[in-house]
C-alpha cells in the first residue's frame, strides 16, 4: 500500500466546510490579525517536554504544538503527511520513509533521517526510562534495548521474584536503518497495515543533535520543527503558562492563522470557565461539570459538544466467582442490558457523553454503530433478567455487585446511576466501592484481589480502531489487566493487522469486535465527549479527534 | 523576654523532626504506587516504572526515604518533584504569592474589622451596630467558595471591574477581589470580637476613671478603650496569619492562584512525599513564628503582662 500526498485535498475541503458553514452569516468571514496571541487553556506538564516521555494531555498539546513529526492527523483523524514525503512498503513489515527536503529545526538544523532514528533510539533504550518507550515494541530489535537480567545484587520483590534491572543488549534498534539524509527504512517485528497512522503520535518525533547533549535542558526549552516555537528561553513558567509563537521556517499543514499561543495552565476547571466568559481567555476545550446545564446559553454561538476518542466502560475480572464460562457470559450480558446509558448520559451529563455502540469510538475510521451483537448495549430490563435468571440457573448469585472507582475524579455520580439501574432491573444488591485516588485502585486491581467490576477509560493515543483493541484485550496485552483471552480474537487482530489495505484490515478488527460483544470483557458505557467554548475574540475554532483544537486554524481580531 | 523568646525557638527544634517524620510516614502510607498511578491505564513497561521508583527513592524503607530527605535537607536539598522540578523552586514561586494574598486578606480584614467593630461598639443597640451583625453573621454563614463564585461572577464576568482568574505573576491589583474573599469570614469574626470587647471596657472603670480625669473623647477611645480591647483580637489575628500563610485551597483554587494551598493538595493527591514534607516543614515554622509573635505583642498591648524566666 501506498500513503500519496493527501493532505491537500483534505486541507481544500476543510475549507469549503468553514465557507459553507459561515455561508449563513451576513458579514464577511475576518481573516483575523495574523499577529494576534491566542490563550487557551492547559495544565503543567508531568515532565520536561521530551516528544517520547510525554504521555499526558498537558504535555502533549504542547509537544504537538512544537514538533512535527512525519504524519499529523486532520480534524477528522486522517493522517496528513509532514515531514514525510511518503511512506511505502509492500508487505506492510519494511516501511520506507522518505522525507521532504528544507525542514530545519528552529535553531537552523536540518531535520534529516538520524534526527528519527537517535530520537526513537533514544526513546526506546530501557535506561533513558522513557514513558512512552513502549511505542516502538513494534520494531526490530526492541527486545534488545529493553532487555533485562536479574539483579546481581539478589533483591527480591514482595513476591519473591528477583528484581529485574536493565542489561541491554544493544544501544540501538537494529530495525531502523538510515539509507541517506532523507531516507530510512522501519523493520517492524509483525506486520501491522496501519502502522503510519500511529506516526502523529508526539513519541515518535524528530529530536535535533542539541538535544542529546543535555536531555533535562532540552525538556524545559525544547528546540523543534512544528507550527510553534517556545516564545523565549524560558518561555515555559512552571505551573502558570507556557508562550509560544509561530515557527516562521514551518513548511508543512498546521501553518498558523494566528501569531502565537499563550497556554494558560489552571489549576480547576470552573476557574478557566470563569476566565472565558469574563474574556480572560479565549479558548477552553474542557468544561467543568458544574456548567455542563448552562454553556449553550451562557455561549450561544460558540460552543462544541461532539463525541470524541474517549471510551469508557467497566471491566470484570475473570477470576471471581460466577463471572467466567457460561454463566459469566450471561450475567455480563445481563449487566450490560440493565444499564440505561441513554437516561444517564442526558441525566448525569446532560448529553456530554454518547451511549456506547462498539468498543473504539465514533470518529474512528471503521466505527459502526450496527456491529451484529450490539443489541446487548441497548436497555433491555426484560432479557436482562430472563439472562441472569439463565445463569442463576447454573449457580445462584447472592453476592452483592460492585464497581470500584477513585472517588478524587468526579465518578460517583455516575456510578450511582449506573448501580442503581442494575438493582432496579435485577433486583440484586449493587454499590459503588469508592477508592481514595486512583493509585489505591491500581494496588487491587494489580493483585487480582477486586471483589468486582472497575472503571475503565481508554484515549486513542491514535485514530486506529488497533489502538483501542490491541492494548485492552489482547492475550497479554500491557493495559489487559482482567486477563481477558481469546483465540478467536486474537487471529482476528493478528489478520487485521497483517492485511494488505487499511479496508480489509478494518473488517477484521470490526469482526473482533463482535467476539468482544458476545464475551464482554468490559461492558461499554459511553464515549466522553469534547466540550469546549471559545470567546467571541477568536473564530475558527475547530476541534479534532483527540479532543484538543487545531491551534495552528484559530484566528483572532 | 530575650530568655523567653529563645525557649520558644528552641522548642521549634522538636516540632520540626516530629511534624516532618509525621507527615513524610503518613504520606508514605497512602495506599497505591505514586509512579504507577502516573501513568493510568497506559501499558508503560515495568522497567521505566522501576527506575524512576529507584529515582525517587520510594523502593526504600520509609526510615532510609526519610533519612536521605532530612540529609538532603540539611545540604539544602529539598528533592525533587515527581515532574524532576526541584521543590525549592516550587517552594520559591508558591510562598511569595500566597504571602502577598496573605498580607492583603490580613490587612483588610484587621483594618475593616476592628473599625466596623470599634463603631459598632460604641454605638451599641444602634443600626449600625446591628447591620454589623446581620452582616457578619451572613458571610459567617456562607461557605466561602459561594462568597468567591458570586464575587468572581459578579464582578469579574459581569461588570469586567476585575480579571475572573490571577494571571502567573499575581500582581497587587489582582489579588484585590481574592483577598477580600479569604477576608471576609475572618473579617467578620473580627467585628464581634472588637464590637463585644469594645463594649466590655466602656464600661470598666479605667475608663470611667480617665473620663473623669477630662480626657477628650477620642483620646479616652484610642487610648483606653481601643487599646485595651485589641488583646483578643490580636490573638485571633496571630493564629489567621499562619492559616492565611499556609494557603487557602478554596480561593485558590476559583481564582487559579499558583500558591501553597493548591500546590500542597496537588502533591498529596500524587503522592509526592518530598514536596508534602518541605511545605509542611515551613509552614510549621510560620505557625510557630507567628503564636509566638503574638505572645510577644501581649506584652506591648497590657502592660499587666510581662515575660519573666
Amino acid at each position: 500500500m501506498k500513503i500519496r500526498r493527501m493532505g491537500t485535498t483534505a486541507i481544500a475541503l476543510a475549507a469549503v466546510g468553514a465557507l459553507a458553514l459561515s455561508g449563513c452569516s451576513s458579514e464577511p468571514e475576518s481573516t483575523g490579525d495574523g499577529s494576534a496571541i491566542v490563550t487557551t487553556n492547559g495544565s503543567e506538564p508531568q515532565n520536561p517536554l521530551i516528544p517520547t516521555n510525554t504521555t499526558e494531555a498537558g504535555g502533549g498539546k504542547i509537544v504537538t504544538s512544537v514538533f512535527a513529526g512525519l504524519v499529523s492527523y486532520s480534524a477528522t483523524g486522517e493522517e496528513e503527511l509532514e515531514v514525510a514525503e511518503s511512506i511505502e512498503s509492500d508487505d506492510a513489515t519494511t516501511w520506507t520513509v522518505t522525507l521532504n527536503d528544507g525542514w530545519t529545526f528552529t535553531n537552523d538544523e536540518p531535520v534529516t533521517s538520524e534526527s528519527f532514528i537517535d530520537a526513537w533510539n533514544y526513546g526506546a533504550l530501557y535506561d533513558n526510562a522513557q514513558g512512552s518507550s513502549y511505542f516502538f515494541d513494534n520494531i526490530v530489535g526492541y527486545s534488545d534495548v529493553q532487555n533485562t537480567m536479574d539483579d546481581p545484587s539478589g533483591a527480591v520483590d514482595e513476591d519473591g521474584a528477583p528484581l529485574q534491572v536493565g542489561d541491554p543488549l544493544a544501544e540501538t534498534m537494529s530495525g531502523l536503518t538510515v539509507v541517506d539524509d532523507t531516507t530510512f527504512t522501519v523493520e517492524l517485528a509483525a506486520a501491522e497495515a496501519d502502522w503510519p497512522l500511529r506516526l502523529g503520535y508526539t513519541a515518535y518525533s524528530p529530536l535535533p543533535q542539541v538535544a542529546f547533549d543535555d536531555m533535562d535542558a532540552f525538556g524545559e526549552n525544547p528546540i523543534g520543527n512544528g507550527p510553534y516555537e517556545l516564545a523565549a528561553e524560558g518561555a515555559w513558567e512552571h505551573d502558570v503558562q507556557i508562550a509560544l509563537v509561530t515557527n516562521p521556517d514551518y513548511a508543512g499543514v498546521r501553518v498558523p492563522k494566528n501569531g502565537g499561543l499563550d497556554i494558560v495552565f489552571y489549576g480547576t476547571q470552573e476557574g478557566a470557565y470563569a476566565a472565558v466568559q469574563g474574556g480572560d481567555l479565549d479558548v477552553l476545550d474542557a468544561l467543568p461539570s458544574s456548567a455542563f446545564a448552562s454553556y449553550q446559553s451562557d455561549f450561544p454561538d460558540t460552543f462544541v459538544n461532539q463525541p470524541a476518542a474517549v471510551f469508557q466502560a467497566f471491566n470484570m475480572p475473570y477470576y471471581l466467582e460466577h463471572w467466567s464460562g457460561e454463566e459469566g457470559e450471561l450475567r455480563r450480558a445481563a449487566i450490560s442490558m440493565s444499564i440505561n446509558r441513554e437516561e444517564i448520559t442526558d441525566v448525569i451529563f446532560q448529553g456530554t457523553r454518547t451511549p456506547a455502540t462498539d468498543f473504539t469510538s465514533p470518529v474512528i475510521d471503521g466505527y459502526s454503530d450496527s456491529l451484529e451483537g450490539s443489541d446487548v448495549l441497548e436497555y433491555n430490563p426484560d432479557e436482562a433478567v430472563a439472562k441472569w435468571a439463565e445463569a442463576d440457573a447454573i449457580s445462584p448469585y447472592e453476592d452483592t455487585f460492585d464497581i470500584a472507582y477513585n472517588s478524587d475524579g468526579g465518578h460517583s455520580a455516575w456510578v450511582d446511576a449506573v448501580v442503581n439501574s442494575i438493582k432496579n432491573t435485577l433486583d440484586i444488591e449493587a454499590v459503588g466501592k469508592p477508592y481514595p485516588t486512583f493509585a489505591a485502585a491500581l494496588d487491587d486491581r494489580s493483585a487480582a484481589t477486586l471483589t468486582g467490576a472497575t472503571r475503565a477509560g481508554w484515549q486513542a493515543d491514535y485514530p486506529s480502531m488497533y489502538n483501542f483493541l490491541a492494548p485492552l484485550y489482547q492475550t497479554g496485552a500491557g493495559s489487559n489487566y482482567e486477563g481477558y483471552s481469546s483465540e478467536e480474537f486474537d487471529t482476528l487482530l493478528d489478520e487485521g493487522a497483517s492485511a494488505s489495505s487499511v479496508e480489509d484490515a478494518t473488517a477484521k478488527y470490526v469482526e473482533a469486535q463482535e467476539v468482544l460483544l458476545k464475551d464482554l470483557p468490559t461492558i461499554p458505557l459511553w464515549y466522553a465527549n469534547v466540550t469546549g467554548v471559545w470567546a467571541d475574540t477568536v473564530q475558527n475554532v475547530e476541534f479534532g479527534w483527540d479532543s484538543v483544537p487545531l491551534y495552528s486554524d484559530i484566528t483572532k481580531e | 523576654m530575650l530568655w523567653y523568646t529563645g525557649k520558644r525557638l528552641l522548642q521549634m527544634i522538636p516540632v520540626f523532626f516530629g511534624a516532618t517524620f509525621l507527615i513524610y510516614f503518613m504520606v508514605f502510607s497512602l495506599p497505591g504506587d505514586p509512579i504507577a498511578a502516573l501513568y493510568g491505564d497506559r501499558p508503560v513497561s515495568p522497567g521505566v516504572i522501576a527506575q524512576i521508583r529507584a529515582e525517587y527513592n520510594l523502593d526504600k524503607p520509609l526510615i532510609e526515604q526519610y533519612l536521605l530527605y532530612i540529609g538532603g535537607f540539611f545540604q539544602g536539598d529539598l528533592g525533587t518533584t515527581f515532574s524532576g522540578r526541584a521543590v525549592s523552586d516550587v517552594m520559591a514561586s508558591a510562598f511569595p504569592i500566597t504571602a502577598r494574598l496573605a498580607m492583603l486578606a490580613l490587612f483588610f480584614e484587621a483594618v475593616a474589622g476592628i473599625l466596623v467593630g470599634l463603631v459598632a461598639g460604641l454605638r451599641k443597640g444602634k443600626l449600625f451596630d446591628a447591620s454589623a451583625l446581620v452582616v457578619s453573621l451572613l458571610l459567617i454563614s456562607v461557605p466561602t467558595f459561594v462568597i468567591g463564585f458570586v464575587l468572581q461572577y459578579v464582578f469579574g464576568v459581569q461588570l469586567g471591574l476585575f480579571r475572573t482568574t490571577v494571571s502567573g505573576s499575581a500582581p497587587l491589583d489582582e489579588l484585590i477581589m481574592p483577598a477580600l474573599v479569604l477576608a471576609s469570614v475572618s473579617f467578620a469574626y473580627i467585628v464581634r470580637l472588637t464590637r463585644a470587647s469594645v463594649s466590655d471596657n466602656l464600661g470598666a472603670d479605667f475608663v470611667r476613671t480617665a473620663t473623669a480625669k477630662g480626657l477628650s473623647r477620642p483620646r479616652v477611645v484610642t487610648v483606653h478603650v481601643l487599646r485595651n480591647s485589641l488583646v483578643p483580637v490580636v490573638t485571633f489575628l496571630g493564629v489567621d496569619i499562619g492559616s492565611l500563610m499556609v494557603g487557602a485551597i478554596v480561593t485558590e483554587g476559583i481564582f487559579n492562584i499558583n500558591g501553597v494551598g493548591g500546590t500542597v493538595y496537588d502533591a498529596i493527591q500524587l503522592g509526592e512525599g518530598p514536596t508534602v514534607v518541605s511545605f509542611i516543614a515551613v509552614m510549621v515554622v510560620i505557625f510557630v513564628v507567628a503564636n509566638l509573635f503574638v505572645d510577644l505583642l501581649y506584652a506591648a498591648l497590657d502592660p499587666r503582662i510581662r515575660y519573666a524566666k
